[in-house]
């Protein structure tokens, strides 16, 4: 029934309170949250450190904006619709295709203006926002995944959620979604974590609803021999984000985008533990080497603190749990 | 994690803190404990009887009056609150010289009807003074014979072997008690019945002189329905007067027993219908007796004697809640950082549970559990409308309020009285829980909104039972300083950076793995 605390605190698994207390609280100052808590700003952070990003179509302010909606998507296949203040994955709406009578959802669901002007209302209202406070609709380009992940995510865009804690890459992994999340990508939805190897890019260990699964479950495809390519751009992506943003603890949300590589999603400045399950192993051991480091090493650049990596996690980042 | 200086010298003051909130807290109670004599436990407790007496009649299509008898105070009894539920019917109490009464009257009524009366009855500990109603007139009674030398041979053996009215009277209960009777007692007994016997003695008495009527009593058992009033003998003697209870079963006799009707004249007298019934339903609640603490607090003046008990009565009831609170936190801080459940809103299961405190458990639980399930299948509609959110938020106020109105109007209908507790929910707090519950539907399920739903519910009995404790009551209210203790425990609580109890079942995969 519950696994000992003793044991899971030598296998370095953090807890939700220890990340409040030792991760949140101490690494990321209060005052920068806005920065990744508002994609729009975000974006143009990202835009400003040169990160690549999917590109903005159109940001919805207020209510008048609603009436241009068709105007905006005008000519374009597929968007994503996001609340700039949405947490969780609450309130994004992927439309794939576009057809004579509207737009189709990820899903399959066909919605009309009407719909989608609805869906934009209520992210101006607030619903989805923290604490309830007027937002902003953000429309972007959607992203074009590389067919080889066609089969792994059956609706949506198979991203990859890499933690960055001071800088340094420390754990990984991909977020399938399933028929069950609804195309979006959080774990507590339904969708099929796999932990990637931090050296390699390769699945190591798949889980969903905290539950070990060795295909995907709605399209069979094998999670054992997924490798993620350009495996060090993508590293080092994640870890410019830190310089970027200044939060110490940090989870970044990259997808692989078929022409145009790795691109920043989002960045989360209170990323989940669902990780450490997708990977079968805790973080705690990492944190703790990266702390031992000198102060020298957190002054070097996104390149070369990804050159440390193998030398760093030579053993434990290379444990594969099966 | 690190254990850089300035997390070591935060934790110090921390800890530091605490210490010196246990310090304080304690410090202050043990003052006020061996100044003032508060006792640590609530060593005595009253005993409080919610009393519902229901007349059922049929009523024959004209004007209807009916007048119930309402019990007065009396030597263990005092009478805290009273109310009477009936529709359509207009209600009046009636403080006559002859006694208390209710009356509803209609003017037209049809068909089967159900009249409530409740009152809130106090068992005090102590005997308190009796007030004795004046001795009724004497009723002489003439019987035929055989009966008339059978009554005054039973009466002549009583009479000799006592010594004033009330001696003979228990004389005479024991001669118609007799295991094995005489030939005239059994002869009077089985013309009148066992079930009349009080009505027999006293009308033998008065055939002496002696002023004795049958009166009618309750007894009060924690949870009985359908009881019914007990006939008993009241016999008076100059300025003394005495109840002798008879007919009690074997395991009656320990109940306290409440004067209903304390002297002659009727219980309920029903005009306009007919075939009329009269039961009574009683729930017995315990609560710690605060006066007797709040008076020796009031007077304390010094600033160590601060205290809740300076206060008016009305602001002290409030308190009596407010300090509360705090317990309420403390249980909310265990259950999410410690358990790590889910709850929808962090402390809004501590304002269900204070709606608890009003309502009693159960008739909140299905009230919450009601209001909740109708406002999600409404609000699952009013979603399709495509409402601003502001607006959507009032619509389901709105919604709530009419359903807690449907709800009482309903309940009261069909006599429950209970149902009415509803409206001590917070409104616009249920109507944000229906609106959360209600995204939190749409975007990840039912799962979701049975966890979190569940997990306020389980939080708010928890937090509930907490707050109702009398010890908990007892002590939040008479030693402020325990605040500071409690306080304390929270910071203590809000530094644990360990894992919580749930966390450990989820990361059981994590710890399987390795093993294999």
């Amino acid at each position: 029934m519950f696994a000992s605390p003793g044991k899971l605190k030598a296998l370095g698994v953090v807890g939700m309170n220890d990340r409040n207390i030792n991760l949140i609280a101490r690494h990321n100052p209060r005052k920068l949250f806005p920065l990744v808590d508002n994609k729009l700003k975000t974006k143009l952070l990202a835009e400003e450190h040169g990160i690549p990003t999917p590109g903005l179509i159109a940001a919805l302010k207020t209510q008048h904006d609603l009436r241009r909606i068709e105007e905006f998507v005008d000519g374009i296949a597929g968007f994503a619709m996001k609340p700039a203040k949405g947490s969780g994955g609450k309130g994004i709406l992927v439309i794939t295709k576009r057809i004579d009578r509207g737009f189709i959802k990820a899903s399959g669901l066909l919605l009309s203006t009407a719909d989608l002007a609805r869906h934009a209302s209520n992210i101006l209202s607030g619903l989805f926002s923290l604490g309830g406070s007027p937002d902003t609709a953000v429309i972007e380009e959607l992203i074009r995944p590389d067919p080889i992940y066609k089969e792994l995510s059956v609706e949506g865009v198979p991203d990859i959620r890499v933690i960055v804690y001071r800088g340094f890459p420390i754990m990984a992994m991909m977020r399938l979604s399933t028929r069950e999340s609804d195309g979006k990508a959080n774990l507590h939805q339904g969708a099929v974590g796999v932990g990637l190897s931090l050296l390699t890019g390769r699945s190591v260990n798949a889980v969903q609803f905290d539950r070990p699964v060795y295909e995907h479950p709605d399209s069979g495809a094998d999670l054992t021999t997924i490798e993620i390519p350009d495996w060090e751009r993508l590293l080092v992506l994640a870890a410019r984000c830190t310089d970027a943003s200044k939060l110490g603890y940090l989870g970044v949300d990259v997808v692989l985008d078929v022409e145009k590589g790795p691109m920043l999603l989002e960045l989360n400045a209170r990323p989940g533990l669902a990780i450490q399950i997708a990977n079968g192993h805790g973080m705690g051991d990492r944190i703790r080497t990266i702390d031992a480091l000198p102060s020298a090493a957190f002054a070097e650049s996104a390149e070369e603190r990804v050159a440390r990596l193998p030398q760093l996690f030579g053993e434990s980042a290379a444990v594969s749990a099966r | 994690m690190l254990r850089g200086d300035p997390a070591r010298s935060r934790r110090f003051s921390l800890y530091a803190i605490v210490v010196l909130l246990l310090v304080v807290g304690l410090g202050l109670s043990i003052q006020r404990h061996y100044a003032y004599d508060v006792p640590w436990i609530p060593d005595r407790e009253q005993t409080v009887w919610s009393i519902e007496a229901r007349i059922e009649f049929v009523a024959t299509g004209g004007p209807a009056t009916v007048t119930l008898r309402r019990p007065s105070d009396q030597a263990r009894f005092s009478i805290l609150d009273e109310s009477g539920a009936s529709s359509g019917y207009g209600l009046n109490f009636l403080d006559n010289d002859d006694g208390k009464y209710a009356q509803w009257s209609v003017r037209e009524a049809n068909g089967r009807q159900y009249l409530y009366y409740r009152a809130e009855v106090l068992q005090r500990g102590a005997i308190g003074e009796e007030v004795i109603p004046p001795a009724p007139r004497l009723l002489r009674q003439s019987w035929e014979e055989p009966y008339a030398t059978a009554v005054e041979a039973v009466l002549d053996r009583a009479y000799a072997l006592s010594s004033d009215p009330f001696t003979m009277t228990r004389q005479l209960i024991s001669q118609f008690r007799a295991s094995n009777r005489e030939q005239n007692e059994q002869l009077l007994i089985d013309e009148v019945g066992e079930r009349n016997l009080p009505q027999l003695i006293a009308n033998m008495l008065q055939s002496r002189g002696i002023a004795a009527t049958e009166v009618h009593g309750l007894l009060l058992d924690d949870g009985r329905r359908r009881q019914r009033l007990k006939p008993l003998l009241r016999v008076w003697s100059d300025d003394e007067s005495e109840v002798f209870p008879m007919n009690l079963a074997a395991d009656e006799r320990g109940l306290p027993l409440m004067l209903w009707q304390p002297t002659r004249g009727f219980v309920v007298e029903v005009t306009g219908g007919v075939r009329s019934d009269l039961t009574f339903s009683m729930i017995r609640s315990d609560t710690t007796n605060y006066g007797e603490v709040a008076s020796a607090l009031g007077e304390a003046q010094d600033w160590l004697g601060f205290s809740i008990h300076s206060l008016p009565i009305e602001e002290q009831a409030m308190f009596k809640t407010i300090l509360l609170l705090p317990m309420g936190a403390l249980v909310v801080c265990f259950l999410r950082i410690l358990v790590g459940l889910k709850t929808s809103g962090t402390f809004m299961p501590v304002l269900i549970a204070l709606a608890f405190i009003e309502t009693t458990l159960l008739t909140g639980l299905i009230g919450f559990l009601l209001v909740v399930s109708v406002g999600l299948m409404i609000r699952s509609y009013l979603s399709h409308l495509n409402l601003l959110l502001v607006a959507r938020i009032s619509a389901v106020i709105i919604t709530v309020i009419t359903i807690i109105a449907l709800f009482s109007v309903f309940s009261y209908e069909i006599g429950l009285t209970e149902g009415l507790k509803i409206t001590f929910f917070p409104m616009i707090i249920l109507s944000w829980t229906v609106e959360r519950m209600s995204i939190l539907w749409e975007e990840e399920g039912w799962r979701e909104v049975a966890v979190q739903g569940g997990g306020s519910l389980l939080t708010a009995i928890i937090a509930y039972l907490a707050m109702t404790n009398p010890w908990v009551q007892h002590l939040s209210f008479n030693f402020i300083g325990l605040q500071f203790v409690v306080l304390a425990l929270i910071i203590i609580i809000g530094n644990y950076n360990g894992y919580r109890l749930l966390e450990l079942r989820r990361f059981m995969a994590v710890s399987r793995e390795t093993t294999n």
